[in-house]
């Protein structure tokens, strides 16, 4: 299989994910005696060019220009159409993250091609890719296959894979050729401005060593203040998945998951949270990780290494009434 | 504004689902609005309500949407359009979109709003594909949206806290992340109001799309777990009792 990878950065840093999906890539790769082109698209990104040419690939693609700058939905369309109908690849792969989800579709559409979205791995039966997906918020997942011509689009989720798993260059580099794009002012119809970030984190859960995480089985606000006492019996900061936060009965800063902050204390307690994906991906990190859920089938059991199936609301006090005792 | 809200019909958040073939047993659950797409609907009638003009929902499925694009109605939505297909679980991502954009091409609607995915395939891809099909601009993951004149100022969110302001101009599709705002229940006088309301029904074969698929689920299954969780059981106390030992000595963590 003939691979090119879609590498992201933004303001020449690169989005990390990027390496777990060139981990992926290259085992493809290799399983499939393929080659593997990686391609980085910006304006003065020729040094992350560098650095990637220093993994394990067959040749890096840079596309620079002008109106590439900063990121457009129209102006990466256009400039990435042409490199894959110039290089002609049979897979591309992109890492699953907030912009390849805001472009991928509509450049396998621009090609007339389709894309399996978000997947959590593969499978290679004889030859024959299987893309593994998660369906229904991850309470059931899904083997699909690509029908029809290639190219053929695939993303991953963050997670999926191991960056540190990226094999370096056997030889030193591979070569870095530039590819030129035609991209004209009038095709970008949007206009980026400026990024920011909405307040100042107040606490950074990244280094708190216990989590208490709630999900919407707290049902109501005024349940909270049982949710705060387990955490403070247990020593931990309490956290969220993202519906707690967008009722506003916890700020955003204690957001765990794909928009919040990603996670990897030594204890994760999730009280009434089902498990969907993308709070999955902000926590499984976590080295011991405790679920308490109603719903014997959900989800987030799959993480679990502990698991009480029952009422968040009896045994919270439960739980904090042995902690305070022992 | 004319604007069009595709809304879509999922499974019950509880619903226990089981597995047949290459799609649930659906003889036996609840269905409900797609949740994401609640919030394109409150959002697409809070800009009726800001700036005037039409909101139109659309669904496509069996003839159970009806019922949800009744709810959109009940909600303040103008009037329905619904795409029947009795198969619509089976379509890939472009087949769904191909269709969509083929039901409300002549609509010649300013927006179309789309929730950020479904909580059923999850494909996330609806909003970007009418997009692509119908050449216009479009945005995903809004937080925020002034409409200027013929333009819109968009807050879109990025990840890991941050967001960027862009500007885009109508028509245009935008894909709404999930808690940009409050969603409103339907009140009796809606739901009553929505009675009146029209829904045409379009059958998805009349609309002459290649549905040709570009991929294909080939089975679903519950997945292998990647850790063996441990259950814990007994009273609540009990439960609880048997927790802390645990997290003491065995996974050492307190």
């Amino acid at each position: 299989v003939k691979l090119l990878l879609i590498a992201e950065q933004r303001q020449g840093k690169w989005n990390n994910t990027s390496f777990e999906t060139l981990a992926a890539a290259q085992q493809i790769a290799a399983e499939t005696k393929g080659s593997l082109a990686a391609v980085v698209v910006g304006r003065g990104v020729a040094p992350l060019a560098d650095e990637l040419a220093s993994k394990k690939l067959d040749e890096v693609l840079l596309v620079e220009h002008d109106l590439l700058e900063s990121y457009t939905p129209d102006g990466f369309t256009v400039a990435l159409g042409q490199v894959i109908s110039s290089s002609k690849p049979d897979l591309v792969l992109l890492p699953h993250t907030y912009q390849v989800r805001d472009f991928a579709p509509k450049l396998a559409a621009s090609l007339n091609k389709g894309m399996i979205a978000d997947c959590i791995a593969y499978r290679n039966d004889s030859g024959r890719l299987v893309f593994v997906r998660q369906m229904f918020q991850g309470k059931t997942v899904a083997d699909v296959t690509f029908q029809g011509d290639a190219p053929w689009f695939a993303s991953f989720q963050a997670g999926a894979f191991r960056a540190d798993l990226v094999a370096p260059h056997p030889s030193g580099k591979a070569p870095v050729n530039k590819v030129t794009v035609d991209l004209a002012p009038q095709q970008i119809r949007t206009k980026p401005m400026e990024l920011f970030r909405e307040a100042k984190q107040a606490v950074d859960l990244t280094q708190a060593p216990i989590i208490v995480a709630i999900g919407r089985g707290i049902k109501a606000p005024e349940n909270i203040p049982q949710a705060e006492k387990l955490a403070k019996a247990i020593g931990g900061e309490l956290a969220a998945s993202r519906p707690i936060c967008d009722e506003g009965w916890l700020p955003m800063d204690r957001q765990i998951g794909s928009s919040g902050q990603t996670v990897a204390p030594k204890l994760y307690l999730a009280l009434g949270i089902s498990g969907a994906i993308q709070h999955v991906v902000g926590m499984k990190g976590a080295r011991t990780v405790v679920a308490i859920n109603k719903d014997q089938n959900a989800p987030i059991f799959e993480v679990a290494d502990y698991g009480i199936v029952g009422d968040i609301f009896e045994i919270m006090p439960a739980l904090t009434e042995a902690l305070e005792k022992a | 504004l004319k604007i069009i809200v595709c809304v879509k019909q999922v499974p019950a958040k509880d619903a226990p689902l089981h597995i047949a073939g290459d799609w649930i047993r659906e003889s036996d659950i609840g269905f409900e609005m797609n949740e994401p797409d609640s919030f394109a609907l409150e959002e697409g009638l809070r800009l009726k309500e800001k700036h005037g003009g039409e909101v139109i929902a659309v669904s496509m499925g069996p003839d159970r949407v009806k019922q949800t694009i009744k709810e959109a109605l009940a909600k303040g939505a103008d009037r329905g359009i619904h795409v029947a297909d009795d198969k619509f679980y089976a379509l890939d991502p472009l087949g769904s979109a191909r269709s969509l954009a083929a039901a409300i091409d002549k609509e010649k609607c300013d927006l179309i709003l789309t929730g950020l995915q479904s909580d059923d395939h999850g494909f996330g891809q609806t909003g970007v594909l009418l997009a692509a099909l119908l050449d216009r601009p479009h945005a995903t993951l809004i937080m925020q949206i002034d409409v200027q004149d013929s333009k819109m100022r968009l807050k879109r969110e990025l990840e890991a806290g941050w967001f960027q302001w862009i500007e885009c101009p109508l028509p245009a599709v935008l894909s709404i992340q999930s808690g940009i705002n409050k969603v409103r229940y339907a009140t009796l006088k809606g739901i009553m109001a929505a009675k009146k309301k029209e829904i045409t029904s379009i059958p998805r074969e009349s609309l002459g799309v290649s549905i040709q698929p570009t991929q294909r689920v080939e089975s679903i299954y519950v997945p292998h777990k990647t850790k063996k969780t441990e259950f814990l059981t007994g009273t609540p106390k009990e439960a609880a009792t048997k927790l802390v030992e645990k997290l003491k000595f065995e996974a050492r963590v307190l």
